[in-house]
Parts: C-alpha cells; structure tokens; sequence
C-alpha cells in the first residue's frame, strides 16, 4: 500500500522546511513522542503492513478505480480521469485514515479511539474503523456541522459511537479539533486521538499523509497504465489537505506533472467568507503546527464559511505551506457557487454525485483555466449523498 | 532573572508559599481595578491571560472569559495597557497561547511585554523545542519564560524543562485542561516530586485548584499555587466581591 520510499520530509523535528512542529501542551508530549517512534517503526513493519493491506483490500475495496470522466471531458475540453475516493467504503478517502490510526492504536494497546469530524466523513471512518476493529469511540462534531450533515450523525450512532456536539465558538470543525485535544489532554493515557487530516502537531502530518498517499500510489500507476505517461495535471480539494497530500505525495517534483490544489472560496474574498488559507492565508499556529492560517491582526483565528463542511476550516497541513512556499504546488479556490455548479456537473455528465468537497475541483475545472486538451487526473474524495439536503437547500428547494 | 523569579524565590526562601491568582485579560470584572485588589489581598504574582480564540489548554470557564473578552472587542494591547495602567508592585506574567505572539514576532511581543512592565510569560502550547527563540529574545528584556511540566514525562523531559525555565516551574497538576476539580489529583504530587533534585526554581502547582483546601494541599509539597477558573468563574458571573473574598480565602489558606 504505501509506496517503499519514504518521503525525506518532515525533518527529525516535524518540520517541512519551516512549517510544521509540534506546537502542543506539555501534557501531550510524551503521547506524541510515543506515537512517532511507533509509526516510524511500523509503517515498514511487514506483519502491520499484511494487516493493513488485507484490511484495505477486503473491508475497503481498494484499490478504487479510475474513470475516464468522457462526457464531462468533451464538455470542458479537456482529458478527465477520476481517482475514485468515493467508492471507497464510506463513501470518501477519510477511511484509509481512520483503518491505519485505529489500527495503530490497538497496537499500542490504547482502548478508546477520539476523534473530530466536519462533514462527519472523518467520523463516519472512524466510527467504522473502531467498530471493526472493537474500541470504544467517541466523535468531537461541531454544532452547526451536525445539523447539516445529520445523515452522518444517524451513521455514526447506528455505528457505536457517541457523538458529541460542539457548541463553542463557530460550531463547526475548529472548535471539534479543540474539544478532541482537550479529552485527549486528559485521557492521554488510555485513548488514541485519530486526527481527520493532514493536520496537528508531528507526527500527524506525518502519519496521515502516510496513510493517505495509497491514492496517489495507485492512482499514477493505475493512469500510466491505461493511457502510458503521467497526468499534465493533478488536482484536489484541500480543507486540511489530507486527500490533495494522499494524491499528490506520489508525483510531487515529476517533471511535466502539475500539482494543483482547490480551496473553498466560500462567497467571498475578505476574512470570514471563504477557507482559503493557502491563497489568502499567513503562517500561524492553530492545532499544534505552523502553516498558513487565517487570523486577524492580534493571530486570532478568524471564523471561516464553505458551503461544505469538510472545508470549513481556517488552516491547512503544513507539507502543503512548504509545498506552496517551493513551488511544487499551486493552490487556488472556487466559489460556493462553483462547487454547486460542479456538483451539477459531475452528475449530469458522469451519473456521479461528488460530495462538495471535491465538486470545487470540478467546478474549478469549469471556467476551463487550463489550456484545451490538457490532461487532468482529478481526486473525487468522497460521495455527495450526505450533501443532498444542502444542494437542494441553496438551490432554492428545487433539484 | 527576573522580578518573577526574584519575588518567588524570595517568597520560597522565607518560608512562605505562593499565591499566583489567574485571571483572563478583558473578560468581564477584569480590569486594573481588579488586579490592584488582587494584589492587596495578597497575591505573590498575577497571572493575567491574553485571551486567544483557540485556548486548547483550557476548559470551559476560561473558554468562556475569553470568548467575552475577544467579544467585547479586547486587543492584545488592550490587556498590555490593562497590566501597565495597574501599576503593581507584585510581578505580573502574561498568559498566551503561540500564535498572538508569532502573528506579533517574537521580539516585539516580548518589548511591549516589558514596556507595559509585564515580568513573565506562560504559552503552553510552546514546549521547550519549539520556544528557543521565545526564550532567548525574552532573556535579553528580563522576561522570564515559565515552562509547563506535566504529569507521565519521562526524566530526562523533567530534566531539560527545568533546564531552560525562568521564573518558576508551573506543575500541570492532572491530565487535562484548566477548570474545577472535586479533589486535588494524585498526579500532582508526582510532578512536584519528579522536579524536585533537579533544579532550585519555585515549584508551583497550577490547573483544577479549586478550592482552598486544595490549595493548602498542594502546598504540602510545593512551592505555591496557581488558581485560575474557581476565581475567574464568579468574575464572569458578576461577583466580583465574592471572587475577591475567595482569593483571600486562598491566601489565608497557604499562609
Ligand atoms: C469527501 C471529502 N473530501 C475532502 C475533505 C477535506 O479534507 P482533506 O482536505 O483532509 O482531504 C473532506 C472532509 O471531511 C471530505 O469529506
């Protein structure tokens, strides 16, 4: 699963190039030290890796296909495949994830799995994972976030796990990073905290980006094979980052391959309206690492708004800031308004509903900013079924 | 060192133990006023918090007082004229969290601490590898940086903590974030005692010293106490008569 090269980064301090670090209270220091020196010496342990790539295979159904989005291609004029994330059982990328910590944590003979969700992907994984592998889970799910996506409340429950809403501050995903934090400050000793994304202090980048950059491993082997040479173009939504890092890690400095990562713009362009951190953000803390944030003056972070609550956060993974500051990434946004578009889209052209997160890449793709022809291999991280309710909302109740 | 460092010491070596009341900057009740009558009913330093959006380290009635502070419009500056205009004689540190002072930079976070004649400073979410250069700049202004230690750290961690704290060692008494606890944790003890033999700095016992009692407790073994949500509940709540009377009730407590 994992490719048998390890990437150079981050250094021995968590740190890719300036980004990153291990920005935690004192009181978890001892966990996260535990928890690299575990990972570093089991993600290239064969007995770990059987376990894993078993599970992957027959619990997960990897390796998800790649399709050739035709209809959509003729339409924009351009060469479209799709890493198919959304056939992944729970329907999004968050799985490979939550299965390799999970099953991390059992190893390190913890008994309670925590963790946050957004869109509650991350939790619906989680509580999977926890469930198939028999630990106790609880998941940190912001207020406003488990009203607009209550199926994934109901899934999480029917799965085992008690979710807890979370009504400080915005209501939504920063503050159910916060909360998961504070139980893990006091339950260190005995829980495993599953953090959703390419976020938090090392080794969470780390780790996560691991475990994710199956999607990229087979999606560059499974394109080459069907169409001989490398995509022009590799795209992905980006809240944390952890989908755009699984997919990008495998072609990041391939010559001829563009990396390009999709933000939620939300409806607007000044601090508030948007979770473009990367493209409108500046280097700050939040959850542990340094990356690009979005903050007001004083370094408080500021609320955010996507329509899709799988973005809705104001920072982003450090390896994606280092990859921005090297140039070996671009990253851009797309609108609200953008994503509907694209969520429309993707269904009319292909019989696929995407969950919003990576309807922004395809609605990004629409106002066609790449040259014709080009060829693109597309990150579709999730399915749109838990968005229904939304679509149909901003679109005035009609479908 | 510092004036932090200094008075603590001084306290510690005549015998005394130190009563460090916490209170979070521009929350409701909060205000020169205040910090001079915190002073007068006997605190050896005030701890004044910065409020920051995202206080990973604190519970919920700390959460909420800086909610309202950052609410009611509080700026960091707000809080530095705040600590100046008090004019105390007892030492203040300030309480913040990373990125307020990495949004400022390090350098010109720490010279407008000693310009409004701030004497120390707490960011948990700084550990010993990541505040170096927090460290050193604050040196250079006679600004002691306190370091956290907390309960399930191995010694040499314990070792390299009191290596590099200025002003005292704050003990993480439990595991979890600040807010009121029925008893005062086993874990406390432990940090104290795992500090201890490795440095002579005051050893202070800080997070879900509730009351009184507890307080007393902790002082058995350390050095002094932090007391934050069981005083900045009842300022949030309008009773600021009552958090007063229970600050003193602290400090007859530890006397
Ligand atoms: C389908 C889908 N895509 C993308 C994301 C965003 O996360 P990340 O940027 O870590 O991939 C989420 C988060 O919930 C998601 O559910």
């Amino acid at each position: 699963m994992t490719g048998s090269t390890a990437p150079a980064r981050p250094d021995e301090r968590g740190r890719f190039g300036r980004y990153g670090g291990r920005y935690a209270p004192e009181v978890l220091i001892p966990a996260l030290e535990e928890l690299e020196a575990a990972w570093r010496e089991l993600r290239d342990d064969a007995s770990f890796r059987r376990e894993l790539d078993e599970l992957a295979r027959d619990f997960v159904g990897r390796p998800t296909p790649i399709t050739h989005a035709r209809r959509l291609s003729e339409e924009l004029g351009y060469d479209v495949w799709l890493k198919r994330e959304d056939l992944a059982h729970t329907g999004a990328h968050k799985i490979n994830n939550a299965l390799g910590q999970v099953l991390l944590a059992r190893r390190l003979g913890k008994e309670r799995i925590i963790a946050e969700t957004g869109a509650g992907q991350h939790g619906v994984a989680t509580a999977t994972a926890s469930a198939l592998l028999g630990l106790p889970c609880v998941v940190y799910m912001g207020e406003e976030d488990t009203r607009r996506q209550a199926p994934n409340v109901a899934r999480m429950r029917l799965l085992g796990a008690e979710v807890v809403p979370v009504t400080a501050g915005t209501r939504t995903l920063k503050e159910a990073v916060n909360e998961a934090l504070r139980d893990w400050a006091a339950s260190v000793a005995t829980t495993h905290y599953v953090i959703g994304s390419v976020v938090g202090p090392h080794p969470f980048p780390m780790l996560v980006r691991d475990l994710q950059r199956v999607i990229g491993d087979e999606a560059r082997a499974q394109y080459r094979e069907r169409t001989g040479a490398d995509p022009e173009v590799v795209a992905a939504c980006v809240g944390g980052g952890s989908n755009a890092i699984g997919m990008f890690t495998a072609f990041v400095g391939a010559e001829g391959v563009r990396l390009i990562g999709v933000e939620a713009g939300g409806r607007g362009t000044r601090l508030g309206e948007h979770c473009a951190s990367l493209t409108l953000g500046e280097p700050g803390v939040l959850h542990g690492a340094l990356s690009y944030l979005l903050q007001d003056p004083d370094g408080q972070v500021v609320e955010t708004h996507s329509i899709s609550a799988g973005l809705d956060y104001p920072g982003v993974g450090p390896e994606h800031a280092f990859l921005k500051d090297a140039g070996l990434a671009s990253y851009v946004s797309a609108s609200d308004a953008d994503a509907l578009a694209g969520f429309r889209l993707l269904a009319r052209t292909e019989g696929i509903l995407p969950a919003l997160e990576p309807a922004h890449v395809i609605g990004w793709l629409a106002h066609r900013p790449l040259p014709d022809g080009t060829r693109v291999l597309v990150c579709l991280s999730g399915r749109g079924d838990k968005d229904l309710d939304t679509v149909l909302r901003a679109e005035g109740g009609g479908a | 060192m510092g004036l932090l460092e200094e008075r603590l010491r001084a306290v510690r070596d005549g015998g005394a133990k130190a009563f460090v009341p916490y209170v979070t900057g521009g929350a409701p009740g909060v205000d020169a006023a205040l910090l001079r009558a915190l002073a007068e009913a006997g605190a050896d330093a005030i701890e004044v918090g910065i409020p920051h959006s995202d206080p990973i380290m604190d519970g919920g009635v700390i959460q909420d007082a800086s909610r309202l502070a950052l609410e009611a419009g509080t700026r960091t500056d707000d809080v530095l004229a705040t600590v100046a205009a008090a004019g105390l004689e007892v030492p203040v540190a300030a309480m913040t969290y990373a990125n307020p002072v990495l949004r400022r930079g390090v350098d010109r976070f720490v010279a407008d601490l000693a310009a409004a004649g701030v004497a120390g400073l707490i960011v948990p979410d700084l550990p010993p590898e990541e505040s170096e250069e927090l460290r050193g700049a604050a040196a250079e202004r006679g600004i002691d940086v306190v370091l956290l230690a907390a309960p399930g750290a191995a010694p040499e961690r314990y070792r390299a903590i009191a290596r590099e704290a200025r002003g005292f060692v704050y003990c993480v008494a439990t595991y979890g974030v600040t807010g009121a606890r029925d008893r005062l944790a086993e874990t406390a003890r432990a940090v104290v005692e795992g500090l201890r033999g490795l440095t002579d700095l005051p050893l202070l016992v800080g997070v879900g010293i509730s009351t009184p009692e507890q307080a007393a407790s902790a002082c058995a073994f350390a050095d002094g106490v932090i007391v934050g949500s069981a005083l900045v509940a009842p300022l949030v709540g309008g009773d600021r008569a009552g958090a007063l009377a229970l600050a003193e009730a602290f400090r007859a407590a530890i006397a």
